[in-house]
């Protein structure tokens, strides 16, 4: 069974993951929303951006990551300064790293379900008398629901799974940086295989299950693609 | 109350140049070929394009200006406008009541207007509205567009081709229903179209739009008949007849219609007696005498004089008549206005041979 490290390891998942998902939520949705309306010609810019955590190795964006958290940095510095500890090896540095990682995750289904909306209910509801944060309350939010719930199951699991970021910037201080990823890494290092099995089985569930929500949800699976 | 607008602008090509100013509690149609401006014009009235080089004030309350020390520009959500586009646009998370409700719920209730109740019962929406949206049919759809538009208070409906889409039957019925509220409402109605027989038979005025210019402009009994206009001479060329219902006959199922022209018979209709109808002569149903016939069947035939002819085409001629001040169309064969000798000035009898009426 799970031994008390391991529950506290997967908490810290599970925790890292929700912090990430609602920090994702609340960033992402203005992004997402400039960018399925933005008429700049350099928004491809901000897209390729945004989609680099799909294609970089973990590694590297950690790497680089941990190079911003060092209190030799201006980041570094100034979160010391602020918060009188490092970013490095901290749970907010983790949560930091997640949301750039999780990012494009969040930022794709939102993107395609905005795009897919069009203007005309948009302007519809101006017509209507509806002000810019109205329509987008009464019209945007319901019309994307789904792309919502697969912006937040996407976030949320992708974050569960990181591994080589946390690794980079996180290490594996137990109770604050110590994931379920990076538990498994260990248990197996040390040969001590049913551990691991217990939390990669348990990693394994929850993404599948949440994966079965993002599908059921969206039944012509357009969330998963990510060219429109 | 009018709605004036300066608007001109250009973009990939095209210019837009337009210098209108509008009148109140009358419906003005915008007609012209696609590509002409129409809908360029409507939604920059509405303030969904911004065209820079704009200026428009609705009863001297500016909504745009182009005044380079101070620009204006008011959004769409505060021009107290609604606007009915082509597809109705309905919205898809919401039941056909919310859908009808949402501009009323953005509404004073003080404000003068419709109530959702009144636009239900309008566009005879009653039996739908515990309908979903994606069951109801195009037609239906639309009227449910009508109602929530009218439901918002608008201080001027505009309307783009809100029949073009639709199949005859639902563009029919929509068009009564159209012409019903038009009588009832007291705000002014901008319709875009570009078909002649919803501009009869809803439009006072008439805007005549191309290639982004206003070729002409005013009351839509005059401009329909205009024989330098390319309208009078379509196959879809109607006049217009301002007539009142006079009176039934029950014994041969007929009611007769008082009007300048005179008096019209048409197959019994359910009408008040002294409700004001609009009477449509399609100038391919008129044909011309040069005296009164007896041994015809046609029931409505009314003196008149030829006032102007001109060539539409290889074999038709357009000819318009007045009829005690009443300018009614005919479109003849150049082979029978030859042989009958027709010229400008002569005294003739219009005959028609079907009555259109709204």
């Amino acid at each position: 069974m799970f031994s008390e490290a391991d529950l506290v390891a997967l908490f810290l998942t599970l925790k890292l993951a929700g912090i990430s998902t609602l920090v994702l939520l609340v960033l992402g949705t203005p992004l997402a929303w400039w960018l399925a309306n933005s008429q700049w010609r350099f928004r491809f810019l901000v897209e390729a951006m945004v989609a680099l955590p799909l294609v970089l190795p973990p590694t590297v964006l950690g790497f680089y990551l941990l190079v911003a958290f060092s209190p030799s940095s201006l980041l570094g510095q100034t979160f010391a300064a602020v918060f009188g500890q490092s970013l490095a090896f901290s749970f907010t540095g983790l949560v930091l790293g997640s949301v750039i990682y999780s990012l494009p995750f969040v930022i794709q289904p939102l993107q395609n379900a905005f795009v897919a909306i069009g203007t005309r209910p948009i302007e519809v509801a101006a017509s209507l008398g509806a002000s810019p944060m109205d329509r987008f309350c009464s019209i945007v939010v319901p019309l994307a629901r789904p792309g919502f719930l697969s912006a937040m199951i996407l976030g949320f699991a992708h974050t569960l799974g990181e591994f080589g970021v946390v690794l980079m910037i996180g290490g594996n201080i137990p109770g604050e940086t110590q994931v379920a990823s990076i538990a498994i890494y260990q248990h197996v290092e040390s040969l001590q295989l049913a551990s691991a099995h217990w939390l990669s089985s348990a990693l394994l569930v929850i993404s599948f299950a949440l994966l079965i929500i993002v599908y059921a949800a969206n039944p012509k699976a357009r969330v998963l693609r990510w060219s429109k | 109350m009018s709605l004036d607008i300066k608007l001109s602008a250009s973009a990939n090509g095209f210019n837009l140049d337009i210098d209108l100013s509008l009148s109140a509690n009358k419906v003005t149609a915008i007609f012209g070929p696609s590509g002409s401006g129409k809908t360029s014009l409507l939604r920059t009235i509405a303030g969904l394009d911004n065209q820079r080089s704009s200026g428009i004030s609705f009863n001297g309350e500016t909504w745009q200006s182009n005044g380079r020390a101070k620009a204006v520009f008011l959004p769409t959500h505060k021009r107290k406008l609604a606007y009915v586009f082509q597809e109705p646009s309905l919205f898809e998370h919401l039941s056909v009541m919310a859908n009808i409700e949402y501009g009323a719920n953005r509404t004073s209730t003080d404000q003068e207007g419709i109530s959702p109740e009144q636009a239900i019962a309008a566009l005879e929406l009653t039996k739908l509205v515990e309908r979903d949206v994606d069951t109801l049919s195009g037609g239906e759809r639309q009227r449910v567009a009508i109602a929530r538009a009218l439901c918002s208070k608008p201080r001027v409906l505009l309307m783009d081709e809100p029949l073009s889409a639709l199949d005859e039957a639902s563009k029919k019925e929509i068009l009564k229903m159209l012409v019903r509220l038009r009588n009832q409402l007291s705000i002014p109605i901008i319709y875009v179209s570009h078909s002649i027989s919803e501009v009869a038979r809803l439009a006072d005025d008439l805007v005549l739009l191309e290639r982004g210019s206003v070729v002409t402009s005013g009351d839509v009994q005059s401009i329909l008949t205009q024989l330098d206009l390319s309208l009078a001479h379509g196959s879809d060329a109607e006049s217009i007849i301002d007539a009142v219902v006079a009176e039934h006959d029950e014994e041969y199922g007929l009611t007769y219609l008082e009007s300048r022209v005179g008096r019209f018979s048409v197959a019994r209709k359910e009408l008040e007696l002294g409700e004001s109808v609009r009477v449509m002569l399609s100038a391919k149903d008129v044909s011309l005498t040069l005296d009164r016939q007896r041994d015809t069947s046609i029931l409505n035939i009314f003196p008149a004089m030829i006032t102007e002819i001109k060539h539409a085409g290889p074999s038709q001629v357009t000819l318009k008549l007045n009829a005690n001040d009443v300018p009614v169309l005919a479109s003849l064969t150049k082979k029978s206005a030859s042989l009958m000798k027709l010229e400008t000035g002569m005294k003739v009898y219009l005959q028609a041979k079907s009555v259109a009426l709204l």
